[in-house]
């Protein structure tokens, strides 16, 4: 049987797409990504599993999205050059191919200072755009870099990142349309509480028409607590957590808390819901995984069983 | 200009234990620029050896010289016939002249007393900023005059990335966002366009891909 992206096939029928994040263990036991994908089941399109996050060794993305696959989920394989020169990217792309994995996600990946292995040497060969022409090339013309043709091309849809937070702002949409132009299928983009900087950003994606040329998928992250808050807005850079959010999370008891995260988080999908030009969601539930089918289900999202 | 640090003394001083005649020997160029290997740092390295040798009450003669530079073979030259009358000699060049050195007298250790850094500019009294890598392949003129490769903590061609905040780099504060600078500057030159392009993967290989680089060129060998 052909496999192909469940991701594309919602996406292309033109539905709102929903996709989580799942984080590989800091071991070798497959049970415990396998656990995370019951989980989410059922409840998303696709699970997108990340590639040593903040530079902490883990079990390997491309192992995850294996295991992944043969509980029936259609896993996104992210990619970060820090990590791997054009050969293992290259490589690692026909291999995930040939491994029935069908969605690529192509990141610069957190610098090695902030994980556990500082001392490691970063690669950076290729950056994420180069990484996504890359890819691109080597599907649509079973090419890889340099001109040399693959005896057969990887199946895949690609994807990336963006940041309409970072800085400087005028120049995050022009990031964006450079990645559409590498080829960028898909978007993913970075954690949604400020909203107002979001739709201003959309205006500007929807003036280019970028939004025609890319899915864009809103990227959530349910709050647990106003002290998760704010360490994210102090210590996570590139993450923009408006005052006026930290005080509603302040205002109710740090019992009630992880519920009116969730609560933002809903809010927050509905308002994407009805925004020109974004095409689904992305949670990234960081370890609380269990949130995302209430999230999912409260926010109208349900049934997830799309036949496309 | 290539900068480099002085050796804590500790160092400098466990890898002269074995030699009683030492030949302290500066470089003129750009180590004294950066004020870790010229005249003056010759005559206070000396001098704090010579002091420490009679706290501990070893043996130890120096001679101090400053060569304009010791990477090039007629500026090594001035050793000959002085150098034999020592056991070892204590560099103050950068690596590059201390191999220079070795290679002309192979019989004599070389000893480095600098950590040598990087290729740099003096950006002000007492700072050096490391703002090329060599890489091979300048493209500084699509950049604004600013090299992505040695200032963007992930060499990113196209940037920056994510970590970029009110015109700092995520992974260290205190340094300007490279890609933040590019686009100040690209901007204020009416060159934005610039930004635009998708530039291509760069060739590493003119930066370390075979080995140790050489350049020859016909028109300057006699």
């Amino acid at each position: 049987m052909k496999t192909e992206s469940q991701l594309k096939k919602v996406l292309a029928a033109g539905h709102f797409a929903v996709t989580a994040e799942c984080g590989p263990p800091k071991g070798a036991d497959p049970e415990a990504i396998v656990k995370k994908g019951r989980i989410l089941k059922g409840f998303v399109d696709s699970v997108n599993v990340t590639d040593n996050q903040t530079g902490v060794v883990r079990l390997s993305s491309l192992a995850a999205c294996v295991l992944l696959r043969q509980e029936g989920l259609d896993p996104v394989f992210q990619m970060v050059v820090r990590d791997r020169n054009r050969i293992a990217l290259q490589s690692d792309i026909l291999g995930a191919s040939a491994l029935g994995i069908r969605n690529i996600l192509c990141l610069s990946g957190d610098h090695q200072s902030f994980g556990n292995q500082a001392q490691a040497l970063g690669v950076f060969d290729l950056d994420s755009i180069q990484l996504i022409q890359t890819a691109r090339r080597m599907r649509d013309e079973a090419q890889i870099i340099g001109g040399e043709v693959l005896t057969s091309p990887p199946e895949l849809f690609v994807g990336a990142a963006a940041n309409p937070f970072a800085d400087p702002f005028f120049y995050r949409v022009i990031r964006l349309a450079k990645k559409v132009k590498a080829g960028a299928e898909f978007i993913q983009t970075q954690c949604i509480y400020n909203m107002d900087r979001f739709k201003d950003w959309m205006t500007q994606v929807r003036d280019r028409g970028l939004h025609e040329k890319v899915h864009i998928l809103g990227g959530i992250t349910p709050l647990k607590s106003a002290r998760m808050a704010e360490y994210m807005k102090k210590q996570v850079a590139g993450m923009d957590i408006p005052e006026a959010l930290i005080s509603r999370m302040k205002s109710v008891s740090p019992k009630e808390q992880r519920k009116e995260g969730l609560k933002i988080s809903i809010e927050t999908i509905r308002a994407l819901k009805e925004m020109e030009g974004i095409h689904g969601i992305h949670i990234m539930a960081i370890e609380w995984e269990e949130a995302v089918p209430q999230i999912v289900e409260e926010a109208g999202l349900l049934p997830r069983s799309i036949n496309v | 200009m290539i900068t480099a640090e002085r050796k804590p003394l500790d160092e400098i001083i466990a890898m002269i234990s074995p030699y009683k005649k030492v030949l302290v020997a500066g470089c003129g160029s750009c180590v004294a620029e950066c004020v870790a290997g010229g005249e003056k740092e010759v005559g206070l390295l000396a001098s704090a050896l010579r002091m420490d040798a009679r706290m501990t009450t070893r043996e130890l003669e120096t001679r101090e010289i400053t060569l304009e530079r010791q990477c090039v073979y007629e500026f090594i030259d001035q050793l000959t016939g002085l150098i034999d009358q020592y056991d070892a000699v204590l560099s103050l060049a950068c690596g590059a002249g201390v191999q220079a050195v070795a290679e002309v007298f192979p019989n004599i250790p070389i000893l480095p007393a600098l950590n040598t850094s990087f290729l740099g500019q003096t950006k002000e009294a007492g700072l050096w900023l490391e703002n090329c890598r060599g890489c091979g392949d300048c493209r500084l003129h699509l950049f604004a005059d600013i090299c992505p490769v040695t200032r963007c903590a992930k060499q990113i061609f196209n940037g920056p990335c994510g970590g970029s905040q009110e015109g700092q780099c995520e992974v260290n504060p205190d340094t300007p966002c490279a890609w933040d600078l590019i686009i100040t500057r690209l901007e204020e030159r009416g060159q934005l366009d610039l930004l635009e392009e998708v530039y291509a993967p760069a060739d590493w290989s003119k930066k370390q891909g075979a080995g140790p680089r050489k350049i020859i060129r016909e028109d300057q060998q006699n």
